[in-house]
């Protein structure tokens, strides 16, 4: 009897429970696209609804100011150098610890793992001087250190565990055949971990891109300012105009979700990869 | 054999360079940040030791312990809002998500994971605009609902609700994959033995997949804890550094910016020693709370 009833099940009450939440996480994306489609004094009209004529000029009056286009090269530079640095320098590390077994490996692993329960913030004060220290202060150069020490526990984990589970034999054929160290890394491990190091990279994109914290207490100048940061400005330049607000925010919005629709299950398998193992 | 290789393997020098940025962009300035709290002054030059005075001044001088304690129990509603609705409507999608027979579960947990991937500040940008009663609020009269009509973010008694619900909205997307990766880890055949004795969804999720994800449980609290004590861009976004209105959504980040980064206005000098101050007691809570967290849940996972 509940097994035939089971089989009827159509999950009715899951359904309607779910479309409620896709709503409420699509209308606001709708209520900032369709607005960024209309005027200043259009927009109060009907908010909700698409605008009567499609106005394009708050997109090509954000885009000819020449700053969007500083802001995103900089971010852009920004978070590719962060997460080229933290794959690889976590692959060496994980190659260490997965393959170097003794107390000391034990402990360097775990002084690494502590990190992904500490926030970086924490140490803004001192980070601070120690930009001040090395003259990067107000320079994006004083983001990529901090963005690769903040992703190194997650990416140790994560390639860690996973080179620790390749096959033991993959190392005595290339040892028999006297490949150094060095070799068995660049031939033999680093193609075997590219899904490895996708997921590291997948995890630290969004903290990374999406940082407000350190440009906003590193960084004043224009030149050197990241996308958020640049948000932050033309928010205040545009206030009353929340037209081009929006169109702002929309295309700030872009890159990361067109990247996450393009790859969804790579990113939800990234996000959840620093707890979950397999 | 192993055992030989390893010994002339060189370690150190694949560990070096990540040892080195880690120690010195995290877990130096982390400890000396600590150290800096028993300091007043803002550079070398000028930075005497003051033992205890920096944690005397915040919690005894009037207007700084106001400060204090105000952002203080802020950070943990602000929490509990998250702990409560975020982590629950996220055990609660991802029990739904992970049903087998459902259709369309792929496209729900998209885009359930959608707000997760903008930035905190376009999040709460956005919906600054969109709970500001002069934009939505006449159109809400106009098709009869002007109860709805309110400005959330500028009365002290739904301002804290508002930005922590519109942070709720933003991470909810992270509890719900951990939870569904963690459902989806138990044994089908457990499941079946539960429904064949015929315990009906609701003690089936209570007495055999609950205790089963405590791990993830746990790590989804530690997570919360951690992410929440340090909120500062929701504030930032939709409420500027002061917690507006009258510090009714100051956070612990938000106060912590003000002291020790920024510096109060007017004066605008920060006060590196009172900020670590912050940090150090942000830094002993997280401890205290996390520690026991993780060993209560980990044990055997």
């Amino acid at each position: 009897m509940r097994g035939s009833l089971r089989k009827e099940n159509r999950h009715i009450f899951s359904h309607i429970v779910l479309l409620l939440w896709t709503f409420v996480v699509l209308f606001p994306i709708w209520v900032l696209v369709i607005n960024s489609f209309k005027t200043r004094l259009t927009i109060y009209e009907n908010p909700f609804w698409i605008p009567k004529t499609w106005e394009f000029s708050n997109y090509t009056t954000v885009l000819r100011d020449g700053d969007f286009f500083t802001y995103f090269k900089n971010s852009f530079f920004v978070v590719s150098i962060s997460l080229v640095l933290v794959t690889l320098l976590a692959s060496l590390a994980g190659y260490a610890l997965a393959r170097y077994k003794s107390r000391i490996g034990t402990i360097i692993y775990y002084f690494f793992i502590a990190g992904m329960m500490i926030p970086i913030k924490i140490a803004s004060i001192k980070l601070l001087e120690i930009m001040r220290a090395l003259g990067l202060l107000n320079t994006i150069y004083a983001l990529p250190p901090i963005y690769v020490a903040m992703g190194l526990p997650v990416g140790v984990f994560i390639l860690t565990t996973f080179i620790r589970e390749l096959p033991e034999d993959l190392y005595e054929a290339a040892i028999i055949d006297g490949a150094s160290s060095g070799k068995i890394y660049s031939m033999i491990i680093l193609p075997l971990i590219r899904p490895a190091l996708a997921t590291t990279a997948i995890y630290n994109l969004i903290p990374f891109w999406n940082d407000l914290w350190f440009p906003l207490i590193f960084i004043n100048d224009e030149r050197h300012k990241t996308l958020l940061l640049g948000v932050t400005r033309l928010f205040g330049q545009y206030q009353t105009d929340w037209s081009k607000v929006l169109a702002v925010l929309t295309l700030s919005a872009i890159p990361v979700l067109v990247l996450y629709l393009a790859m969804s299950s790579q990113f939800i398998k990234g996000v959840t990869a620093g707890s979950v193992k397999g | 054999m192993r055992i030989k290789h390893s010994r002339h393997f060189p370690w150190l020098l694949y560990l070096a360079p990540a040892l080195l940025v880690y120690t010195v962009f995290m877990a130096f300035p982390l400890i000396d940040s600590l150290r800096l709290s028993l300091f007043s002054g803002n550079n070398q030059v000028t930075r005497v030791f003051v033992g205890l005075d920096n944690f005397k001044r915040l919690f005894t001088d009037p207007e700084i312990s106001t400060r204090y304690w105000g952002a203080f129990f802020n950070t943990w509603k602000f929490f509990f809002v998250h702990f409560i609705v975020q982590n629950g409507l996220g055990i609660f999608f991802a029990v739904l998500l992970t049903q087998e027979t459902m259709k369309g579960r792929q496209i729900y947990q998209t885009i359930i994971f959608i707000p997760t991937t903008f930035a905190v500040l376009i999040t709460g940008y956005l919906w600054k605009l969109m709970l500001n009663p002069v934009w939505a609020g006449d159109f809400l009269v106009s098709i009869g609902l002007p109860f709805l009509k309110h400005p959330y973010l500028g009365d002290t008694n739904t301002a804290l609700w508002a930005v922590s619900l519109v942070s709720c909205w933003q991470w909810l997307g992270i509890p719900t994959m951990m939870f569904v990766a963690a459902l989806r880890n138990i044994n089908v055949e457990l499941l079946e033995a539960a429904r064949l004795e015929g315990a009906g969804s609701v003690k089936t999720f209570w007495y055999i997949k609950l205790p089963l994800i405590k791990p993830i449980v746990g790590i989804v609290a530690v997570l919360t804890f951690v992410n929440n004590f340090n909120a500062f861009d929701i504030v930032f976004a939709m409420e500027n550094v002061n917690g507006a209105p009258e510090y009714s959504t100051d956070l612990i980040g938000t106060l912590f910016y003000r002291y020790g980064i920024a510096g109060q206005h007017p004066i605008g000098i920060p006060d590196a020693g009172l900020g670590a101050a912050i940090a150090t007691i942000t830094f002993l809570l997280l401890m205290v709370l996390v520690i026991p967290t993780l060993r209560q849940t980990q044990r055997g996972a």
